[in-house]
């Protein structure tokens, strides 16, 4: 097997400035040499409950949407598809809507549980709306994709509404890290997890990009591999939304740009995606602290109008590239 | 050898292939002829358990190909289908790479390394290994599917009109890469072909469908005759000997001829 590619140890190196950039931008000025004597006091203990956790809350968020993407683009074969073209984060929460109205009092993973089966079966009504779907028209399909999205949304926004939940909604819709906390984002490891076994079956998902008859030939089980991607993309963006939002784009752009330059076999693009989506939200997340202090922008304001951006362009481009 | 016992299909009501037994024999080139809708690719998707048998069975060296593990058919058994249009942006070498997935699950050794790289050298690809596909013309697309196809190094080969999109060149020498696998390595082709010319001079044995029926099968030169073809086709063909293989000039109707 090759090594760390240098290209790839420079990724790492940025990645790790920002995260760093990441550690001590904000409202409070950190004093490094004091946490680090021991004495820092309040310092560290900014340091450990809030920043630490708010800093790694980005990477986990941005590797594991960036694979997410990276993946429902191969189970689809559109490029143009991600959980918020889809319907999946929607329906991730209506599910979680359904879960603080009618259990108030269960467990935090019992809500999250609720509503990654409501993202799994949002998931399964695109696929099989798809399916439906002129093959040679990529573009209907982020287009009725984002029709379903908006129909789930509009039903959960009225739930909402009649619930007077509305605010929580407002959460869930709108990616934020400024209340990623010590002791509240600690479940967002799973996505890391979901991630990496998203690596180990690279290659079964980029045979499947090839298209079914090719999966099969190789002795696939298709069922089985487009479950298994189903259920890391959707149980993903549930955990994502239930913990700090939907960041619409994400998983979009990200695979997109590495597809660009590296293509898509996977077990080579994974590493790629990985650091490019965390990269990229670190970056939004410190602009967002930064461009108005004290105050923040919402990283999923930042990121959506960089990524509407991104797709645009995308879409405006797609005659010299066969997307 | 590939038994076909009494496989009937249909689509949507309407009937495909009706009572089809066949025995492809082990080994060399079976070509499939036929008019269009006779029901030639979809005898080659049941085979490779691309679709779901409706009825009668199908058996691949004694292994039923609806009883036994894709897993396990993927090293016996391989098709190429007609489409190979990708949306994925794989690299040739990645595409062929794949073609030893069902060998080393993920782990490529040596050996995969080299039946891939003699994969594309086959198929004249090696300088174009690190293109992606989709900055390929339609027949080196064909040509990097073939290669995928014979890199998964299997004892049965389906493919479905392979000569698609190529010149002539490069169909000939497809023709003759086939031919040499077939009688040096005993590998087993069937090939759909619409040139029955190609059929004619490459083929072992010429099996015809007509109407979702086994209309006749035989040697080239039992099955490329006016007569017979003139059963298949519905067409008068005049059939004269080049080389000591049967000719069909099918391009010309008999009387406008001489």
């Amino acid at each position: 097997m090759r090594v760390l590619s240098l290209h790839m140890i420079l990724a790492l190196l940025c990645l790790l400035v920002m995260a760093g950039l990441s550690l001590f931008i904000g409202v409070a000025d950190l004093d490094l040499g004091a946490v680090l004597r021991g004495d820092g006091g309040d310092d560290a203990l900014i340091l450990l409950v809030s920043r630490i956790p708010r800093t790694v809350a980005i990477i986990l968020t941005g590797v594991s949407m960036a694979i997410s993407g990276l993946i429902f683009q191969m189970l689809t074969r559109n490029k143009f598809v991600e959980p918020s073209t889809t319907g999946t984060a929607e329906s991730a929460g209506l599910g979680l809507l359904i879960a603080v109205f009618f259990f108030p009092a269960a467990p935090l993973l019992a809500k999250m549980a609720l509503a990654a089966g409501c993202a799994i079966a949002g998931t399964l009504l695109f696929l099989r709306i798809l399916d439906r779907l002129p093959p040679h028209e990529p573009l209907l399909v982020p287009l009725v994709g984002l029709m379903l999205g908006g129909v789930i949304g509009a039903v959960a926004t009225f739930f909402a509404y009649q619930a007077d939940l509305l605010q929580y909604l407002g959460i869930w819709t709108t990616g934020e890290f400024s209340g990623v906390l010590r002791g509240r984002y600690e479940i967002l490891w799973l996505t890391g997890a979901l991630a990496l076994a998203g690596y180990l079956y690279a290659d079964q998902f980029s045979i499947l990009g090839i298209g079914r008859d090719a999966a099969i030939t190789l002795g696939l089980n298709f069922r089985a591999v487009m479950w298994l991607g189903l259920l890391i993309v959707s149980v993903t963006t549930a955990l994502v939304v239930v913990t700090v939002g939907a960041i619409p784009f994400l998983g979009l752009i990200v695979p997109n740009i590495v597809s660009r330059i590296m293509g898509d076999n996977l077990r080579a693009a994974v590493p790629w995606a990985a650091s490019l989506g965390a990269g990229l939200l670190l970056f939004c997340d410190i602009i967002g602290r930064v461009i108005r202090q004290p105050y923040e922008i919402p990283i999923g304001t930042i990121f959506g109008v960089l990524g509407s951006a991104v797709f645009l362009y995308l879409l405006l481009g797609r005659k010299s590239h066969a997307v | 050898m590939i038994e076909i016992c009494n496989v009937s299909h249909e689509i949507q009501g309407a009937k495909i292939l009706s009572g089809i037994d066949l025995r492809l024999p082990k080994g060399g080139i079976t070509a499939l002829i036929g008019p269009n809708g006779a029901g030639k690719s979809t005898l080659l998707s049941l085979i490779a358990r691309l679709e779901k048998l409706q009825g009668g069975t199908i058996r691949v060296d004694g292994a039923d190909v609806s009883q036994t593990a894709t897993a396990e058919l993927a090293r016996k058994l391989s098709i190429l289908r007609q489409d190979t249009q990708v949306a994925a942006r794989l690299t040739v070498a990645d595409l062929v790479g794949f073609g030893r997935y069902p060998h080393h699950k993920g782990r490529p050794g040596p050996e995969d390394h080299a039946q891939v790289e003699q994969a594309l050298a086959t198929m004249a690809l090696t300088g174009l290994r690190d293109r992606f596909l989709d900055a390929l013309s339609g027949g080196q697309r064909q040509r990097a599917f073939v290669a995928m196809v014979l890199a998964q190094d299997t004892d049965y080969v389906l493919l479905d009109e392979p000569l698609n999109n190529l010149d002539m060149k490069h169909a000939r020498e497809m023709m003759q890469q086939l031919r040499r696998a077939a009688h040096e390595l005993g590998k087993s082709f069937v090939v759909v072909i619409h040139d029955i010319n190609f059929a004619a001079a490459y083929a072992d044995h010429i099996v015809a469908l007509k109407d979702g029926a086994v209309q006749a099968q035989g040697r080239p030169d039992e099955i490329v005759t006016r007569a017979s073809l003139r059963e298949i086709f519905d067409l008068d063909i005049e059939v004269e000997t080049v080389a000591g293989h049967p000719f069909a000039l099918h391009q010309i109707t008999p009387s406008s001829h001489r």
